[in-house]
């Protein structure tokens, strides 16, 4: 997937649970893209994120680093 | 032909009443029926005729062919048993010399004025008024004419000096699918009652008065074709001669048999009598006693089935090694194991994942169920999808966090209970014109109407029906716009805090009010973002709140956004709010576009779950397929559509089955969807035709219509029908067979002979279905889900004592702006949809006569724009968005707003999704087609990409036959 597409897609999931009251949005992020991604996109996100993650917003970092 | 039903079909005459029971002595028998009753329907009951020719038990009785006429003890006269209600102890006689009397005078008035051609009527044998005539003894008719003159009528083109009849009035044959002869006109107004009282279109209306009076449809230079009429069949149904009459019968004469079976259309999933001669088709009539149509139909179903023999159908296999060569047709075997061998080396080269499915809404349950298990047990992955990515996803998500379960909450017949109605992003008289037709009728029997859509859809005002409020938000704000609505309900205290304390979590309760009520969720606070006067937006929700039972009717227009999921659970949320929930006329009614949808979904065709919406991380769902299927299930989510194809353009996805769907016309951006079909080594196409699709594809498997095959599909409102079978599929083989051969070519033993043994598996496996099989539709006609232990005869109302989850969970519904924003390069928003007459990619409905109504995707285009850009009325236009561009012709109309325009996406040569983009909805992918940034203007040709994409279609359409 193009990079700033993945970028989009991880963003857009930060930032409904960004919006959610009493809950850790990373780690909600995190069990949406368990949960909805593909091993294979996810690998990507871990790939993206060792390499800097430019662009993903903090939530989707702190999750992408959470992952097993 | 066991599954062949011969259905009851007597009509009672007038419709079925509710009420106290009402008992009356009818020509001596005991009869108890509902207050209210027509002491003709009573008669009916007890198995007593009363002849009748104006009367039908869809209509509401009018009274005025007098055949119906009785005796009642006590009462003056011989009043008609149509219009007559029972009262207790009411004393009946339907036979007297006096009635008999009376009615063989009627007759005898009817059939002066009626040509006396009955052995080469297209009616003959299907003709009331014939019936009648032998029903009351009519043998001879005494009328004469005058000295010297003729005896006035309406049938005689001619009289008998050669002069021509001015009472005569030729044929109108401009329908494509009837005719209307007014000669055979008995004026018994039952096709204009129809089309006011079924359908509600009022397109036909009686001309004139007495003799001259005539059914006319429109004005008067109008034809059928030219008038509002919409070709639902209803008034065809209706007639009782050969007035209204399909021109499959006049051409083929009467069908010998009827097989009740299902629409392969829209989610409505109507019941349909395949009127049969032989294994020929003679056409199609909607069945009375099906729940969901309730006797009606549209265009569509009723007569767009010509594609079924239409000569585009591919009817053997096809191979070709590369998408560049002509295909080859080829053998079932060889095709299979071509595909076999390509497949099972593609996994090896590019590993287990590398393969996958995408399953049909068209197809039905039983089909769909192999397909994903074809992935799932045979591939070894959970790489499967189907089109309710692309449109309903966000409801399965939405409702599935805030009520526990995907499932819309209603039955179809709950909008007969419904006081206010909430209409958004859904265009039902187009795309789900049978609920449409039902919800007009309580329109006009005073429900209120609250339609939220950027267009001036058809439900804003019509005939007979205005919806009281119209919000015309701009493309993108849904959620700003339900969130306001909750805003008012609450801080005005309309909610309904009785059903929330008891059906709801009271906390989350606490802080969504809080969130709701910030003065930033105002009307007034986002009048300027959503384009929708605040003062509209209150009445509206004080007229939802306050209104009695509300119900909400939702379509593509809310889940096709990047927030489509957060708008499903902003409807549940005002659901949830004002009460609306657990009982009928109430309740979240996503409309689903495809037949089976719905089913599609309930299979397991998305990737992260199996079949019952049951995630594939649970180890103990897994354990049991496992039992099932003697297979490991992969426990790691599978790639959903956009992402197969994302995968494929990264050279890591390399092969697909994908079973009647066309994801190159259908899927957004086709550049990118083209791109990824492109880079695949092994595209199994499996359809009716060569499809856009299938210019990418390297094997070809013809697939079986709706009336070839057994089965069953899930309409919208969760009903499980069957579909039966009236002729042998024209490919050889039902898709269920096509999608066995292939698993077996690719090393499985799977061993089914009847759709109904893979319903038995879906049972055994999922606990929704566990009630479900073939005998108990055969018994009951179709069961809602869950049909189980708990819910034996199945479950029409959700949530009735509490929710699926236990508590219904308010959610906090943030606006977040998508992307996709206008500006100076893209300064308009384009907005897509449907139309009456065609059918999603058109593949099926373009092949049939309803071209006639719409052979062309138009853009509608608001006058302001219009004349900003120089536009005319049916100018072309150039369409372009940052993906792409395309041309196509232009309608000026202010049923957009300034600043929208709207297009449909029938047509591949205007293939409107090169201009669609790939953003998606947050949670679950779904694309964004209902909000795309665009520029508009003046065009003289095709663009580059129209005569590229034209080039390469046909070449890829290149067959060699197998002689060659």
């Amino acid at each position: 997937m193009a990079p700033d597409k993945m970028i989009r897609m991880g963003n857009q999931i930060a930032a409904f649970f960004r919006t959610q009251p009493g809950i850790d949005p990373a780690v909600k992020t995190l069990e949406h893209i368990t949960d909805f991604w593909e091993p294979r996109m996810r690998q990507q996100l871990r790939d993206y994120v060792a390499d800097g993650g430019a662009g993903l917003d903090p939530e989707v970092i702190a999750a992408t680093k959470m992952m097993a | 032909m066991k599954d062949f039903i011969i259905p009851d079909d007597t009509d009672m005459g007038t419709p079925a009443k509710e009420g106290a029971p009402v008992s009356l002595i009818i020509d001596g028998f005991d009869v108890t029926v509902p207050e209210g009753t027509s002491v003709m329907r009573a008669a009916a009951e007890a198995g007593i005729k009363v002849p009748k020719l104006c009367a039908s038990d869809n209509l509401e009785a009018f009274g005025s062919c007098r055949l119906c006429a009785v005796e009642i003890e006590g009462r003056r006269g011989v009043p008609a048993s149509c219009t007559t209600p029972v009262a207790e102890g009411m004393v009946v006689r339907t036979q007297s010399e006096k009635v008999r009397k009376i009615r063989k005078g009627v007759m005898e008035l009817y059939i002066s004025d009626h040509p006396l051609d009955c052995l080469t009527c297209s009616a003959n044998g299907d003709c009331e008024l014939q019936d009648m005539a032998g029903a009351v003894g009519l043998r001879d008719v005494r009328y004469k004419a005058p000295e010297n003159k003729e005896l006035a009528n309406h049938f005689a083109t001619r009289n008998t000096s050669g002069e021509a009849n001015p009472e005569w009035i030729a044929k109108d044959d401009s329908n494509p699918y009837f005719t209307y002869d007014p000669s055979k006109c008995i004026v018994c107004n039952r096709c204009v009652r129809a089309c006011e009282e079924v359908q509600g279109t009022f397109a036909l209306t009686i001309s004139g008065r007495g003799f001259d009076s005539r059914v006319s449809a429109g004005a008067a230079d109008d034809s059928f074709l030219t008038s509002d009429c919409v070709s639902c069949g209803a008034c065809v149904q209706a007639c009782p001669t050969a007035t209204l009459q399909e021109k499959s019968i006049i051409e083929m004469g009467t069908p010998d048999k009827s097989v009740v079976t299902t629409c392969a259309y829209c989610g409505v999933g109507c019941s349909f009598k395949a009127e049969m001669q032989g294994d020929q088709l003679v056409r199609m009539v909607p069945y009375k006693h099906g729940k969901a149509n309730r006797g009606h139909s549209c265009v569509k179903g009723r007569f767009a089935y010509g594609y079924a023999s239409h000569k585009d159908r591919i009817l053997n296999p096809m191979i070709r090694d590369k998408i560049e060569d002509p295909w080859r047709e080829v053998s079932w075997d060889e095709a299979l194991s071509f595909a076999a061998k390509r497949m099972r080396g593609l996994q090896d080269t590019y590993g287990k994942k590398s393969i996958g499915v995408i399953t049909s809404s068209r197809c039905t349950n039983e089909e769909t169920f192999l397909v994903q298990k074809l992935t799932r047990a045979v591939f070894g992955n959970n790489n499967t999808d189907t089109c309710a990515r692309v449109c309903h996803s966000p409801t399965g998500y939405g409702l599935g966090q805030t009520f526990g379960t995907s499932a819309g909450t209603q039955d179809f017949d709950s909008v007969e209970h419904t006081d206010v109605v909430v209409v958004i992003g859904a265009n039902p008289t187009d795309g789900h014109p049978v609920f449409a037709s039902r919800l007009k009728k309580r329109l006009r029997a005073g429900a209120k109407l609250i339609v939220i859509d950027p267009r001036r859809i058809d439900l804003v005002k019509s005939a007979h029906i205005e919806a009281a409020h119209h919000l015309p938000l701009r493309p993108g704000t849904n959620v700003a716009v339900v969130t306001a609505l909750a805003h008012v309900i609450v801080t005005e205290g309309l909610m309904d805090e009785a059903f929330i304390r008891e059906r709801c979590d009271w906390d989350e309760f606490q802080t969504y009010a809080e969130f709701v009520s910030d003065p930033r969720h105002s009307p007034e606070a986002n009048e300027m973002l959503t384009g929708v006067p605040a003062s509209d937006l209150r009445a509206a929700a004080r007229t939802f709140a306050a209104g009695g039972n509300g119900a909400i009717y939702y379509g593509l227009g809310v889940t096709e956004h990047s927030q489509g999921s957060t708008t499903v659970m902003a409807i549940a949320n005002l659901a949830m709010l004002t009460g609306n929930i657990g009982r009928k006329g109430v309740g979240v009614n996503p409309l689903r576009g495809q037949n089976n949808v719905q089913g599609s979904c309930d299979m397991g065709s998305f990737p992260h779950e199996l079949p019952g919406y049951r995630h594939v991380k649970n180890p103990e769902v897994r354990d049991l397929f496992k039992e099932a299927w003697g297979v490991d299930i992969d426990p790691e989510p599978g790639l959903r559509i956009p992402n197969m194809l994302d995968a494929a353009v990264h050279g890591t996805f390399k092969g697909l089955y994908c079973q009647g769907e066309d994801i190159l016309q259908s899927d957004p951006d086709t550049k990118h969807v083209a791109a990824g079909l492109a880079a695949m080594d092994c595209v199994i196409v499996h359809d009716l035709f060569l499809n856009e699709t299938a210019n990418y594809a390297h094997v070809f498997l013809p697939g079986s219509t709706f009336l070839e095959k057994d089965g069953t599909f899930t309409n919208a409102e969760r009903r499980i029908n069957r579909v039966r079978k009236v002729m042998a599929p024209r490919n050889g083989y039902a898709d269920w067979e096509v999608t066995q051969l292939l698993a077996n070519a690719m090393g499985a033993d799977w061993t089914y002979t009847h759709p109904a043994e893979i319903m038995e598996e879906i049972a055994a496996t999922t606990p929704s279905f566990a009630g479900v099989d073939y005998a108990l539709l055969e018994e009951k006609g179709s069961v809602q889900w869950p049909c189980n232990e708990d819910h034996p005869d199945g479950t029409p109302l959700m949530h009735v004592d509490g929710f699926v989850r236990g508590k219904g969970r308010f959610i906090v519904t943030e606006y977040v702006a998508t992307d996709e924003k206008t500006g100076p390069r893209f300064p308009l928003l384009l907005t897509t949809g449907r139309i009456l007459s065609q059918y999603n990619v058109g593949a099926q409905t373009r092949r049939t006569d309803n071209v006639v109504w719409h052979e062309e995707d138009l853009l509608e285009i608001h006058p302001h724009d219009a004349e900003n850009r120089g536009l005319k009325d049916g100018d072309w236009v150039k369409l372009a968005s940052r993906s792409g561009e395309t041309t196509l012709r232009a309608t000026v109309t202010d049923r957009v707003s300034p600043g929208v325009v709207y297009t449909t996406f029938h047509h591949p040569d205007t293939q409107a999704n090169v201009i669609t983009t790939d953003y998606s909805d947050w949670a679950t992918n779904c694309p964004e087609y209902k909000v795309t940034a665009v520029q508009i203007s003046p065009s003289n040709g095709p663009t580059d990409w129209q005569e590229d994409y034209a080039a390469q279609a046909s070449k890829a359409r290149r067959i060699v036959s197998a002689a060659e």
